[in-house]
């Protein structure tokens, strides 16, 4: 890339292949974005069978969408069960990814229990959560069995108390997500130079040592990728407490998060508060996903 | 005998260290698959059987259920059709174009380069639902409801998967490859599609499984674009399910419902699982 003549001559090949991203990109998301964000400022919704506007009403929508406060409700939810999933998904996946790629502990039978952990991730998760209602209701197997085995003597309402609704969603999104961490984070291990784990053996590091003075450091860019993914994807959940409550976000709307709240005014046609909502969650997206790249040092990459 | 001492003085034995490991596997690996067992028993009990609580046995109505769940109100092959047509197509042109894209950044050397690229970065953290009243109303201004177009075409444009490839481009594709290529007299698209593309293969097993997955999983945007009966994708169907008023609902046929939109998806996965593992394996080597 040096000789700049042809490197010229080449890189307009670097428009062109650019070209199908960025034509759908705009398309499909830029100005959709646009537009979401210019509804925003409408008044826009169905009352009864009557249409009322659009009339612009300038930050009106933003006024009412904080006063009403439903909004701190679903961003505390929203955080909690991202949190609750998270963090012993990712602990999870370290152990496993530092266990399956450690090469003195040679484990045997790695390839079942890779197979396995990654196999509820691709379970759909409506599916899996109408699974989970259906196991988890008052007259479902889990009650069954946990009485048969003596273990309570009357079926426990899972649904209706906010620990176990909220222990359920966080527990189906961690299952279904940990073992797609866990490949990615022991693709990331395999790929440090092994040469590494042999010297750091020489030197008589033990497991742990190796794990955070060798592994973790070499693995920070991965790390890196699989929190902003984990934190994007944790804002949007949807999925599954919407199947699981039946989009009701009970028991008394703590399971309720703020795309469940976005779909419902989206489906009730109430485009200017879906607008607000919307550019308040790209707001929020834009902040966490910049504390992110700040603490963990990303612009050193950028270059 | 000393690197033995050696070890018991500084952690844990290798030998305590492989058992807990192997324990903790074994509960993980519990508590991954005793759902599905669960479904396929319940799947095969009737309605009568399910009420009079659980068993670890199973029985004999998982035919009587699924004809009954096929004769029933759910247009459950559609459906089948429906997600796998979407979920195919859309894992296929998103690591095409998001290998592309990656290659155009991690290539070329060009002006807008140095603002795209963070651009695209910058994107990345935009989720779907964030836009999607903008696509809505596009959508319907296109004319493209019940149309599946609108919910294939826009993976070409894939951030995340673009930022994946580009990482695994950095560690594995060197530019004294590309530059070869190019002595040899080989045309930049046909460097792309003959060179790179089979050297990223690891890569893109691994997004095309994750993009596969997330369309068959999706549920949020299809929701919103697909309203015929005969259009609408699995997801949609169990949430229809869902809403119906279940308690009247033959549980035979719910069960057997889920287990049709899951099954097939593991048995495929069982089938792909080594070349899955395998492609991770094979791009971590390089990396």
């Amino acid at each position: 890339m040096k000789k700049k003549s042809k490197a010229v001559r080449y890189n307009k090949w670097g428009y062109i292949f650019l070209l199908p991203f960025i034509i759908v990109y705009v398309i499909f998301q830029l100005i959709p974005m646009f537009t979401t964000i210019y509804n925003s400022f409408f008044e826009n919704y169905m009352s009864g069978l009557k249409q009322i506007g659009p009339n612009f009403v300038g930050l009106k929508n933003y006024n009412s969408l904080f006063s009403q406060g439903d909004i701190w409700v679903y961003t505390k939810n929203t955080l909690v069960l991202w949190i609750m999933c998270f963090v012993p998904q990712i602990i999870l996946s370290l152990l496993l990814g530092a266990w399956f790629s450690d090469t003195r502990l040679r484990l045997k039978g790695q390839r079942f229990f890779k197979t396995v952990i990654y196999l509820p991730n691709l379970i759909m998760a409506s599916a899996f959560s109408m699974l989970f209602f259906t196991l988890f209701s008052d007259g479902g197997p889990i009650n069954s069995l946990l009485i048969q085995i003596g273990f309570i003597s009357e079926p426990y309402k899972f649904l209706s108390n906010t620990g176990s609704a909220r222990g359920l969603i966080a527990g189906m999104n961690c299952l279904m997500w940990f073992g797609n961490t866990t490949i990615l984070l022991m693709a990331g291990m395999m790929g440090i130079d092994t040469s590494l784990f042999e010297a750091s053996e020489v030197d008589g590091a033990t497991a742990t040592q190796v794990f955070f003075k060798i592994t973790l450091p070499l693995l920070r860019p991965i790390l890196i990728y699989v929190m902003i993914t984990s934190l994007i994807g944790g804002l949007q959940l949807f999925d599954v407490p919407q199947i699981l409550t039946n989009g009701t976000g009970d028991p008394m709307r703590t399971t309720m998060t703020l795309i469940m709240f976005l779909n419902k005014h989206l489906f009730s046609k109430n485009y200017g508060m879906a607008g607000a909502l919307s550019v308040l969650l790209f707001i929020i997206t834009a902040v966490l996903s910049l504390i992110i790249f700040k603490v963990t040092g990303n612009d050193k990459r950028k270059g | 005998m000393p690197s033995e001492h050696n070890e018991l003085k500084k952690g844990l034995g290798l030998h305590t260290r492989r058992v807990i490991a192997y324990i903790v596997l074994v509960v993980i690996s519990f508590f991954c698959l005793f759902w599905f067992y669960v479904l396929f028993i319940n799947a095969t009990r009737s309605n009568g059987e399910l009420q009079s609580g659980f068993t670890a046995i199973p029985s004999g109505n998982l035919v009587t259920n699924w004809t009954n769940l096929v004769h029933g109100t759910l247009p459950v092959w559609n459906g089948l059709i429906n997600s796998l047509i979407i979920s195919a197509l859309c894992a296929v042109l998103c690591v095409y174009f998001s290998t592309m894209t990656a290659y155009a950044i991690h290539a070329y050397d060009f002006a807008l380069k140095r603002f795209i690229y963070p651009f695209i970065l910058m994107i990345m953290m935009i989720p779907t639902q964030v836009t999607a009243l903008g696509f809505i109303k596009l959508v319907s201004n296109m004319k493209l409801e019940d149309s599946f177009i609108p919910l294939i075409v826009p993976a070409i444009a894939a951030p995340v998967t673009f930022f994946y490839m580009k990482q695994y481009m950095e560690s594995s594709l060197p530019l004294s490859l590309i530059e070869a290529a190019r002595i040899d007299g080989s045309g930049e698209f046909h460097t792309f599609n003959m060179i790179v593309l089979p050297l990223m293969k690891p890569a893109i097993a691994v997004q095309a499984i994750f993009t596969f997955v997330s369309n068959w999983n999706n549920y949020f945007t299809p929701a919103l674009i697909l309203h015929e009966d005969k259009k609408k994708t699995l997801p949609i169907l169990i949430a229809q399910l869902r809403a119906a008023d279940w308690l009247k609902f033959d549980m035979g046929q719910v069960y057997v419902m889920i287990a049709f939109s899951i099954f097939p998806v593991i048995i495929v996965y069982l089938i792909l699982s080594r070349y899955i593992v395998q492609g991770v394996a094979l791009g971590s080597v390089k990396g």
